[in-house]
């Protein structure tokens, strides 16, 4: 039975689901999308954020957002250090590094789940705010309060680090390497040190992306899994390296999966959302504001 | 001369008895333990409860041993992480079996993990404790099968929640289950249970795993105007729904909410819901409710509590921890019993008597399920946040099914019981 009220509450709910799922996408739009890095540990790092949220919120009552802006600098060191591991040990050694990347940061990322494990045990653990719990009210639409957050800060990540990435030298010089490494080199910079700056914040944005992820839903050890497939999509999607395409394939994937669960029955939804990922790809093989192939 | 002899020979025959006493006692100390063989969820999605499950079973070996063991043997449990997948499992059995020589069986936690291993248990007409699986032997009818788990027959647990809510007026149900085998399973029998009642299903969906946001489903639901809601979640899906019915609304006609949402059994759930939690209606196995409490009851919880927090497992440990001990409970009592560890004369004993354990009076029918279920039906009530200590009180999950374990009546409607 169609109901414009339940198709318009889709959109709307879909929007700020897709701006979520932006935000937990975006550090991986630098780390893959620009880097060429398969960072497949990136959900690892963003549920191990969430637990130092968590920490911080259980223990001394911080705000959650506050919390993952005070771990920020700690994940930015942690990417740091990851990084050049990755460099020293795989990716200076061959042309197939990319393939045993992967496994390097699979290898990562078991190591991220076994640790929270040992810290937290395999409980669920979420954090308590007031905006956590509550809605805004329009008309007959009720508009989760915790997801305007997640909305609010999608796009203000999106816009600073679209800024960062164009406006400051660092940030130019990052968008360089990802174009051409030796060129780079030629003109006497160190892409490798540059690339670790860049691998930094991607982990570093990774401190906000978890307190959301924790504000949005209880997290526990293993979520991670639950967020390769779709922080890929949505990547790929965006077209690799746009942080702007970023924010709009999230929310094309959020409204395509709310409209799904709300409309058509929810059994589809993952199979929708998949499939428009593969018929963009058919026609756009670059993603929706990619660099041309 | 004569008594120096005498002398010595009683010193040579006090030291052969001596010897001999020795010999006797060493040969019992060294007589190999009795090892009962199992895999558990240590990790993975069912570790949480996996890991509270086993520290139940630890707590009766711990206490058999010191009290001598059985048959004079010492138990040893070998247990092994299955990841909570049921790809390790046979591998795991196979091991158990063939490699440690295992004297008994326990089954993993879960219906997944166990479901595979029915066949093989069969096949070597080997005694199997399930623990806490849903209808796995429905089709491979092991007569060695003891589920120990208080569901009962298939269909109880929605027929239980139907009926309240068909008791406090309601006639159209939304049906909310996870895509996977046991929501599923429960889904099924609530559709038998609904038409056998003449009952209208207005709403059935079932959400695939990894669903991250239950607003939109809860919208759609709230749209057909249910009556009763079902629903049949896991843990970081309860969670979900519950927090998106707070924000979104179910609506006002709604009279019972809940029946088999996995999840809000659970100490660090039920934590992080506090107040979201009033006026559900969900399934149980365990809750201190003075209607509860049997021969030994009060003393497994009080080791509970002590051992949980070096295992940092959960702290209540209601839902299944104490099953964990009663299952250690009724081997012990069918090994004593017989006097052997013949698998078929144990498997025996337990389908002919009733066993007395710390979860109450056990008895099986022939499918290897209890013959009467005690699967609780409670509403949570007057829940405040971030207090796990309220749960240890009686009052904050009203037990309204079974009627001979019942504390309370049904607060109707949803909205009403929320307050």
């Amino acid at each position: 039975m169609f109901s414009f009220d339940l198709l318009l509450g889709a959109i709307v709910l879909g929007t700020l689901l897709g701006c979520f799922y932006a935000a937990v996408s975006i550090g991986l739009s630098v780390s893959f999308g620009l880097l060429d890095v398969p960072h497949v540990a990136h959900p690892a790092f963003l549920v191990l954020a969430s637990y130092g949220v968590y920490l911080l919120n259980d223990r001394y009552e911080v705000d959650p957002l506050l919390a993952g802006l005070l771990i920020t600098p700690l994940f930015f060191l942690l990417g740091l250090f990851v990084y050049r591991l990755y460099h020293e040990t795989f990716e200076r050694r061959g042309t197939d590094a990319a393939v045993r990347g992967i496994a390097f940061f699979f290898g990562v990322a078991f190591i991220v789940e076994v640790l929270i494990v040992l810290q937290f045990g395999v409980d669920q653990r979420s954090v308590t705010a007031s905006y956590i719990g509550r809605s805004w009210r329009i008309g007959d639409l009720r508009i989760p309060i915790r997801q305007l957050v997640a909305f609010a800060v999608a796009l203000s990540l999106t816009i600073l680090l679209t800024l960062y990435l164009s406006k400051t030298f660092m940030g130019r010089a990052i968008r360089a390497v990802a174009q051409d490494q030796e060129a780079l080199r030629l003109m006497g910079a160190n892409p490798v040190r540059v690339k670790q700056w860049a691998f930094g914040i991607a982990t570093a944005v990774l401190g906000i992306a978890g307190a959301l992820l924790i504000i949005v839903a209880p997290v526990e050890p293993m979520l991670d899994r639950a967020y390769i497939g779709r922080t890929f999509c949505v990547v790929v999607l965006a077209g690799l390296g746009s942080m702007t395409g970023t924010l709009i394939a999230g929310i094309i994937l959020g409204v395509a999966e709310s409209i799904v669960l709300t409309m058509f029955g929810a059994s589809w939804a993952p199979a929708i959302a998949f499939a428009m990922l593969l018929g963009v790809l058919a026609v756009r093989p670059q993603g929706l504001l990619g660099r041309r192939l | 001369m004569k008594r120096r002899a005498l002398l010595g020979a009683a010193i040579a025959v006090a030291a052969i008895a001596i010897d001999a006493i020795a010999l006797a006692s060493g040969a019992i100390a060294q007589q190999p333990p009795i090892k009962i063989g199992m895999s558990m969820a240590q990790t993975g999605g069912l570790a949480g409860a996996g890991k509270a499950s086993l520290l139940g079973i630890q707590i009766w070996a711990d206490e058999l041993n010191a009290k001598g063991g059985l048959l004079g043997r010492k138990v040893e449990l070998v247990v092994y992480d299955d990841k909570s997948t049921a790809a390790e499992t046979p591998a795991i059995y196979a091991k158990l079996l063939d490699v440690d020589k295992v004297d008994l069986l326990f089954a993993p936690y879960a219906t997944v993990p166990t479901a595979p291993l029915l066949p093989l248990a069969k096949q070597r007409e080997l005694l199997l404790m399930g623990n806490f699986s849903f209808q796995v032997n429905s089709k491979v009818k092991h007569d060695m099968w003891f589920n120990n788990a208080p569901w009962g027959p298939a269909d109880s647990w929605a027929a239980s929640f139907l009926e309240l809510g068909q008791k406090a007026g309601g006639k159209r149900i939304a049906l909310l289950a996870a895509d996977q085998e046991f929501a599923q399973n429960l889904a099924l029998t609530a559709r038998e249970v609904a038409k056998t009642r003449n009952m209208q299903i207005v709403f059935d969906q079932a959400y695939p795993p990894n669903t991250v946001e239950f607003s939109s489903i809860i919208r759609a639901l709230s749209a057909t105007k249910p009556d009763i809601v079902y629903v049949a979640s896991y843990p970081p899906d309860s969670a979900g729904i519950l927090r998106a019915v707070n924000e979104i609304g179910v609506g006002d006609n709604v009279k019972i909410f809940g029946g088999a949402m996995v999840g809000l059994q659970f100490a660090a759930v039920m934590e992080n819901l506090g107040s979201l939690l009033n006026g559900v209606v969900n399934y149980n196995t365990w809750l201190p409710e003075p209607s509860m409490y049997f021969e030994g009851t009060k003393a497994f919880f009080e080791t509970y509590a002590k051992r949980a927090v070096e295992a940092k497992v959960d702290p209540l440990g209601y839902y299944i921890a104490p099953y964990g001990y009663a299952m250690g409970q009724m081997v012990e009592q069918a090994v004593n019993a017989t006097k052997s560890l013949d698998q078929k004369a144990i498997a025996k004993y337990l389908h002919a008597n009733e066993h007395k354990t710390i979860v109450g009076p056990i008895a099986y029918s022939p499918d290897g399920e209890w013959k009467e279920t005690a699967t609780l039906q409670a509403q949570f009530r007057g829940v405040k946040d971030k207090n796990v200590e309220q749960f240890r009180s009686a009052g904050r999950q009203v037990i309204l099914f079974p009627e001979k374990l019942k504390t309370g009546d049904l607060i109707s409607p949803f909205e009403a019981a929320r307050n």
